[in-house]
C-alpha cells in the first residue's frame, strides 16, 4: 500500500513572526523555515505504518518554492522513500494545494493521503477536507489513532468534548492531530541517505492545474498590543469597568 | 530552567563565509559534503542537543555520577539520552566508513560537537573519548583488533576511554609505572593503577574499551619505554560474543568542582593476584605508545578547546536572558519609549557596563568558534588534500594552532563563564540561577588534555622555538594581508580594526622573533612567559579571524545579502573585539619579552 504525505514548508515554530513593511504578509526574509509540525506527525505515522508492514511505499509531496526541497529532504530523512516537488513561486491557497494533490493522486494512486490537519502559518485547516471532496474519498480528520486493516482504516478523532471513532473505506484522506504520535529525530545515516533518494520536480502548469488564488489578501496587521493592567480600588470599581469599559458583562 | 538554542546562524556564517566550507567539498572523499547536507546535519544535531541533552544538564550536575557496590551509575536520564544519541547514529559521525561510521570531515563534526558540549558538557565527554579511542585504534592497531572492536565502538554499543594518568605521572608521562607482562600468545597481563579516567566505568553499555599506557618489563626508562594496550572491561570471544569479565575495575570516583555527571574514575588493573593481571592487547609496536597517543592528542586537544566555545556560548545565552529580565537601576543612556518616559529602573541590558560584559562574552565565543573551525579545516586539508605542499603546510599550521586554540579558548571559557556569574550579580553566586554551573564546569577544560602551561611550553618549544618561528612567522605574514583588505575597505569599523590588528601583529611578530632567538640560549626565560605568548597568539589570531568575519559581514551588508540584524551585530562584535580585547596583545608581548628576569631571579626559598 502506498501512502502519500503532503508536507508544507512553514516559518519555524520557534520564530516570532513579524508583519512585513508593506503589510501584505509575514516577513519571510532570513527567517528559519521548517516542516509544518502536523506534517511531521503525518510522516511519522506513515513511517510507523511502513515499519508495521502495512505500507510499502511513502511518497512525500510539497508545493512551493525551490527551497521546499529542504523540507522534502527532511521528510526523506524521516522515512519517506521518494519525494515530489510541485514548484511554483506564486501564492498557493488551500484549494490550489488540493487541486495539485488531486493531480498527484491520479498518477501515484495511493491508498491513503496522510496530512497535517492544518499548517501553523495560516491555520486554514482546509486542504485535507477539500482534497477529499475533489476526489470523492472518505475522510477522517484530527486523527489521534489510526489502525489500518484490510481495506479500511479505523481512525480515532479528536472532537469537541471527546473522541470519535470512525471506520472508513480506503482509499481515504486522514489528517493528523497533535496526539497521534511523537515524531522521531532524523538519524545521521538517514540524513546522509536522504540526499541520494529520488526527488522529482513538476510544475502546476505541467500538471495542468490552475492554482490561481481565489481569495485576495487586503492587509495584514499585527494584533493590538496588550495594554498594561490597572489596580482597581474595590469590587464595585471592577464591576463598573467590566460593564462600561470592557463591556463584557 | 535554562534553555539552549543552537547558534546555527553564527555557525553557518562562519562555515560558509569565513572558513570556506566549499573548499571541503573539493577534497577526495568529501564530494557529498554540500551546503544543504551540512545544514540538515547541523539543524538536526542542534535540535537533538537542545531537546534531549540540554534539559539534563542541570539535573546531572545536581545528582552527579555515583558508585554503588563497585558499579558506577550516571544521573537520571543520561543512559536514555546516550541510547538516543546512539540510535541517531551520531557516534559514527567522524568514525571511519570501513567500520560503519560516516567518515565526515572535522569541519562538519566540529560544530556538531560544539552543540553537544553546549547542551551538556558532562554528557559529551563520553562520546568525545570514544571517538579518540576509535581514532587511535584505526591509525595504529592491527587489522584483527580493529575488526574485533571498532564496529561496536563506532556503533556506540561499546565506549572507549584513555588511561594515561597515574598518581605519580600527571603531566609527566615518563613516570608511568603500570606494568605489562607478555603472556606468550601475543596478549599481555596488565597491572597498575590509573586515575582521572573519564567514564572509566558507567551504566550506558555492556562493555568499555580502555586504552592504557603501560611499561613492558625491561623497556627503556622514560618516554621511550611506554606502550599502548587495549584492555576491554569484558573479554571478547573469537566469535565476537562477550566472555569473562576482565580484571579491571573502578575503585572509586572523584568529587569534583564541576562536570559532576561525568564519572572520573580510579581504575585498578590486575587486582586479583591469582589472575596475574588484566588481559591487554598491544596497539601497534611496543615502546611507541606515547607517540601514538600524541597523534591522537591533536584531535583531543582541539576537542577540549572547543569545550571553551561550548560553555561560553551556553553561559552567554543564560546571561542574556537574565540581563533582559532583571530590572534594576536608572538608565544613563536613551532607552526605548516602550519602557516609559524617564523610567526609574530598566532591564539591566540597557546599562553600558552590562552590555560590555555581554559583548565580551559573545566576542570571545565567536572568535574562538571561528578560530577552531578554521583549525579544523586546516586539519581536514592536512588529512585529505592531494598535493603534498598543501598537506604539509596545513599540518604545520595545525601543529602550531592546537596549543593556541586549546589554551586560549579554554581560558576564554573561564573568563566568559565568570562574566556570566557577574552579570547575575549576587544571584550568580547562588546555584539556583544556574550561572555558577557553567563557571565550575568550564574550569577543568584548561587543565585536562594538558594544562594551559603545558600547552604554552609545547607552543614555545616544539612549535616555535625549535623551528625558529618559521610557521608562526608565515602565519603572521598571511594575517598581514587581512590588514591591507581592512585598510582598503570603505567601512569605518573595518578601517578602525585595521589599526589594532596591525599593532597586534607587530606584537606577535616581535615576541615570536624574540622566542626564536632566546629559546636556544635561555629556555627558562622563554618558559617564564610562555603562557603570555600563548595568550598573545590567541588574542591576535582571534582578532584576525574576527576581522575576516567583519570583512565578510560588511560585504554581505553592502550587497544586501543575508540577515541584516545578524550581520550588523557581527560587525559590531568584531569591532568590539578589536577595541576591547585585541589591545591586550601589547601587554602580553611586553611580558613575554621583558618579564622573565623576576621569575628567574626568585629563588625557591624566598617563597
Amino acid at each position: 500500500m502506498k501512502i502519500l504525505v503532503p508536507v508544507k514548508r512553514v516559518v519555524d515554530y520557534n520564530v516570532k513572526v513579524r508583519v512585513n513593511a508593506d503589510q501584505t504578509g509575514v516577513d519571510l526574509a532570513n527567517v528559519k523555515m521548517s516542516m509544518n509540525p502536523f506534517d511531521e506527525i503525518a510522516i511519522e505515522e506513515a513511517a510507523r505504518l511502513k515499519e508495521a508492514g502495512i505500507a510499502t511505499e511513502i511518497v512525500a509531496v510539497s508545493i512551493g518554492v525551490t527551497q521546499c526541497q529542504e523540507t522534502l529532504r527532511t521528510a526523506l530523512a524521516l522515512g519517506a522513500d521518494r519525494a515530489i516537488l510541485v514548484e511554483t513561486s506564486n501564492e498557493i491557497q488551500p484549494l490550489g494545494v488540493a487541486k495539485v494533490l488531486k493531480a498527484i493522486v491520479a498518477t501515484e494512486t495511493p491508498q491513503i493521503v496522510l496530512l497535517g490537519k492544518q499548517a501553523i502559518d495560516d491555520d486554514s485547516n482546509q486542504t485535507g477536507q477539500m482534497l477529499a471532496a475533489l476526489l470523492g474519498w472518505s475522510q477522517a480528520t484530527f486523527a489521534s489513532k489510526v489502525v489500518v486493516t484490510g481495506g479500511e482504516a479505523v481512525v480515532t478523532r479528536e472532537i469537541d468534548g471527546g473522541l470519535e471513532t470512525l471506520s472508513i473505506k480506503l482509499p481515504a484522506i486522514i489528517t493528523t492531530d497533535l496526539r497521534l504520535n511523537t515524531p522521531r529525530y532524523a538519524t545521521l545515516p538517514n540524513i546522509m541517505k536522504a540526499k541520494k533518494k529520488q526527488l522529482d520536480v513538476f510544475t502546476p502548469e505541467g500538471l495542468g492545474v490552475d492554482v490561481a488564488p481565489r481569495l485576495t489578501t487586503l492587509k495584514v496587521v499585527e494584533p493590538p498590543k496588550r495594554k498594561g493592567g490597572v489596580m482597581v480600588a474595590d469590587v464595585a470599581a471592577l464591576v463598573d469597568k467590566l460593564k462600561n469599559e470592557a463591556k463584557v458583562i | 530552567m535554562s534553555q539552549y538554542t543552537a547558534p546555527l546562524k553564527d555557525i553557518s556564517f562562519v562555515l560558509k563565509h569565513v572558513v570556506g566550507m566549499s573548499d571541503i567539498g573539493k577534497l577526495p572523499g568529501c564530494e557529498e559534503i554540500t551546503d544543504d547536507l551540512v545544514d540538515a546535519i547541523l539543524s538536526e544535531a542542534g535540535k537533538f542537543s537542545s531537546e534531549v541533552l540540554a534539559p539534563l544538564n542541570r539535573s546531572g550536575d545536581q545528582e552527579g555520577a555515583k558508585i554503588i557496590n563497585g558499579n558506577v551509575t550516571t544521573p537520571k536520564g543520561f543512559k536514555d539520552a546516550y541510547w538516543k544519541y546512539v540510535e541517531g547514529g551520531w557516534s559514527g559521525l567522524e568514525a571511519p566508513v570501513e567500520f560503519g561510521g560516516q567518515g565526515l570531515p572535522h569541519l562538519v563534526a566540529t560544530p556538531v560537537s560544539e552543540m553537544l558540549g553546549s547542551a551538556n558538557m558532562a554528557f559529551k565527554l563520553c562520546p568525545l573519548l570514544t571517538l579518540g579511542a576509535i581514532e587511535a585504534l584505526d591509525q595504529h592497531a592491527s587489522q584483527e583488533l580493529k575488526d574485533k572492536f571498532l564496529p561496536n565502538m563506532t556503533a556506540g554499543k561499546w565506549t572507549g576511554t584513555m588511561n594515561l594518568t597515574e598518581p605519580q605521572a600527571g603531566s609527566d608521562l615518563a613516570l608511568v609505572r603500570t606494568k605489562a607482562v607478555p603472556v606468550g600468545d601475543g596478549s599481555y597481563k596488565i597491572t597498575g593503577q590509573k586515575i582521572f579516567i573519564t567514564y572509566g566505568d558507567h551504566d550506558y553499555t555492556e562493555n568499555i574499551i580502555h586504552l592504557v599506557l603501560a611499561r613492558v618489563e625491561g623497556a627503556p626508562e622514560g618516554v621511550k619505554g611506554i606502550s599502548l594496550f587495549l584492555v576491554p572491561k569484558v573479554l571478547v570471544n573469537a566469535d565476537g560474543s562477550l566472555g569473562e569479565r576482565n580484571d579491571v575495575k573502578c575503585a572509586s570516583i572523584e568529587h569534583k568542582l564541576g562536570i559532576h555527571a561525568s564519572p572520573t574514575c580510579v581504575m585498578i588493573y590486575g587486582e586479583d593476584e591469582k589472575r596475574g593481571g588484566a588481559i591487554g592487547y598491544p596497539i601497534g609496536e611496543i615502546n611507541r605508545g606515547l607517540e601514538y597517543m600524541f597523534v591522537m592528542m591533536n584531535a583531543a586537544r582541539l576537542g577540549v578547546g572547543l569545550e571553551g566555545v561550548s560553555i561560553a556560548e551556553r553561559a552567554y545565552q543564560h546571561a542574556l536572558v537574565w540581563a533582559r529580565e532583571r530590572v534594576q537601576g536608572r538608565p544613563t543612556v536613551p532607552v526605548p519609549a516602550s519602557l516609559g518616559t524617564a523610567p526609574k529602573s530598566v532591564p539591566i541590558i540597557y546599562h553600558p557596563d552590562i552590555k560590555r560584559m555581554l559583548m565580551t562574552m559573545r566576542a570571545y565565543a565567536e572568535a574562538c568558534r571561528a578560530m577552531i573551525y578554521w583549525t579544523a579545516k586546516c586539519l581536514d586539508l592536512a588529512d585529505r588534500a592531494e598535493d603534498e605542499h598543501t598537506k604539509r603546510f596545513n599540518q604545520a599550521l595545525v601543529d602550531l594552532m592546537i596549543p593556541i586554540v586549546k589554551g586560549y579558548s579554554t581560558e576564554a571559557g573561564i573568563e566568559v563563564t565568570s562574566l556570566g556569574v557577574q552579570i547575575h550579580g549576587g544571584m550568580g553566586f547562588i546555584e539556583e540561577t544556574g550561572a555558577a554551573q557553567y563557571y565550575r564546569d568550564s574550569r577543568i577544560s584548561a587543565i585536562y588534555e594538558g594544562t594551559t602551561g603545558i600547552q604554552a611550553n609545547d607552543l614555545v618549544g616544539r612549535k616555535v622555538g625549535r623551528e625558529g618561528g618559521q610557521t608562526a612567522l608565515a602565519l603572521i605574514a598571511e594575517m598581514q594581508k587581512t590588514v591591507s583588505t581592512l585598510e582598503a575597505s570603505p567601512d569605518v569599523n573595518l578601517k578602525a580594526i585595521a589599526k589594532t590588528l596591525a599593532r597586534g601583529l607587530e606584537d606577535f611578530k616581535r615576541a615570536t622573533e624574540w622566542i626564536a632567538i632566546t629559546f636556544k640560549e635561555n629556555q627558562g626565560a622563554v618558559n617564564a612567559g610562555a603562557v603570555h605568548y600563548l595568550m598573545l597568539a590567541g588574542t591576535v589570531c582571534g582578532g584576525w579571524i574576527m576581522a575576516r568575519s567583519g570583512i565578510a559581514a560588511a560585504e554581505m551588508l553592502a550587497k544586501g545579502e543575508g540577515d541584516r540584524d545578524f550581520l550588523k551585530a557581527k560587525l559590531l562584535t568584531v569591532r568590539f573585539f578589536a577595541d576591547h580585547i585585541l589591545p591586550f596583545a601589547d601587554g602580553y608581548a611586553e611580558a613575554v619579552v621583558n618579564g622573565s628576569s623576576s621569575v628567574l631571579a626568585m629563588e625557591e626559598a624566598y617563597f
